[in-house]
């Protein structure tokens, strides 16, 4: 290789180093802000390396898995109240309004909404999160013993959605 | 060690070269993505929790795979482009850009479409989301530069150290799911144990992947065979072809 070359070559390389080791730098020291939902243990407990725990009154995102048997639904109006969990504590959700069709007890969710007491949160939008398990639903059903079961909603619930 | 490429090297060589890729891989990439979505969008079964809107994974995981596999390959080219001063790579750069953006764009839109049903909204700042559309506007910058110089060698310079650059993003979108919480889901194929797709749903995947990146080198090809001739369009070999 002519020293041209080589001088090019290294200094490509140098500016693929350094500009990977900023990138890796900045996005290290930027690790809580990008994460998009605080866990339940985190609100509970504070984040895992800071311990900074959310205020009340905070906006935030909170994600985890529905506990089973956990969602209570009003029968005269739209409002939803369950608990989500991921490794310790549990959390209560509330939510007025029309749950997306993943959501079911068990599921993945991410909710954004307001912190009312340390381990309440009005959530003003639910998401649900999906995993990376795709299979057919016999498969489903004779793995997990899972059968997908949309929530039943009355006329008039529907139309308080609207 | 490269020896065998060198008659490459040659613009001429390196149009037919790039035509004939054109040539054999454009019908075998049509006929293998017509294969996998008839496969995917009629016959595989409907996932358990999804249904039929699942079926948008057999356009939109070829494409997110391939957005960030062209931007691979066009930094590597990038980087040879810059090193060893071959103009071939320039072109080559030029040619990878707007199909590489083409599929960003595609699995970002599909990806919307799939995300309002399931999660409940079309857009959400996580951080697969807002890296992938990074990368859009990597290859739109990139594209961009390469024709915002009067002088055609400074712009293609100028591109060539932004695809490099740009690079460092290709892993964060990766690993964007592993290392941070986001709302987009994690891989399901590429993980090096078993994949968590069920086989009948995954084949017709995996023939869409592979046709994909055969459509995405066939289209190269073509890109690249008019920018040459545009670029050598006074060269001696271009008007004798010409003619």
């Amino acid at each position: 290789m002519n020293p041209r070359r080589q001088r090019r070559l290294f200094t490509a390389l140098i500016l693929i180093v350094g500009l990977s080791l900023t990138a890796g730098l900045v996005l290290y020291a930027l690790k809580d802000n990008i994460d998009l939902f605080y866990t339940p243990s985190e609100i509970i407990n504070g984040k895992n390396e800071t311990g900074i725990k959310p205020s009340v009154g905070q906006r935030l995102r909170i994600g985890g898995m529905v506990v089973d048997d956990s969602v209570k639904r009003a029968t005269d109006s739209l409002d939803v109240e369950f608990r989500i969990v991921d490794t310790g504590p549990e959390v209560t959700i509330k939510y007025t309004g029309i749950l997306p069709d993943l959501f079911r007890e068990g599921q993945g969710i991410v909710a954004n909404g307001y912190l009312r007491e340390n381990n309440v949160i009005e959530a003003f939008e639910v998401l649900a999160k999906h995993d990376e398990e795709y299979m057919p639903p016999e498969v489903a059903e004779a793995m997990k013993g899972i059968k997908h079961v949309r929530p039943e909603y009355t006329e008039s619930q529907l139309n308080q959605g609207q | 060690m490269f020896k065998w490429l060198h008659p490459y090297a040659k613009p001429e060589k390196a149009y037919e070269l790039s035509l004939s890729f054109y040539k054999w891989l454009m019908p075998l990439s049509l006929i293998g993505i017509f294969v996998g979505c008839l496969w995917g969008l009629m016959f595989a079964p409907t996932d358990y929790q999804q249904g039929d809107s699942f079926r948008i994974i057999y356009i939109h995981v070829p494409s997110a795979i391939w957005s960030m596999g062209i931007y691979m390959s066009m930094g590597i080219a990038g980087f040879c482009a810059l090193v060893w001063q071959i103009r071939l790579m320039e072109i080559s750069v030029l040619a990878m850009a707007p199909i590489g953006a083409i599929f960003t764009a595609l699995a970002l839109i599909t990806g919307s479409l799939w995300g309002k049903p399931m999660w409940g909204t079309w857009w959400v700042w996580d951080a697969r989301l807002t890296s992938e559309l990074i990368l859009l506007f990597l290859y739109l910058g990139v594209f961009a530069l390469f024709h915002s110089f009067d002088d055609q060698r400074t712009g293609a310079k100028a591109a060539c150290i932004l695809a490099v650059i740009g690079m460092i993003n290709v892993p964060i979108i990766h690993y964007s799911v592993e290392w941070w919480n986001t709302l987009h889901q994690g891989a399901s194929i590429t993980k090096f144990d078993k994949p968590s797709i069920a086989g009948p749903m995954l084949w017709p995947l995996l023939i869409n992947i592979f046709s994909v990146l055969l459509f995405f080198i066939a289209l190269t090809g073509y890109r690249f065979a008019t920018e040459l001739l545009r670029a050598e369009s006074h060269r001696k070999w271009v008007i004798n072809l010409i003619k």
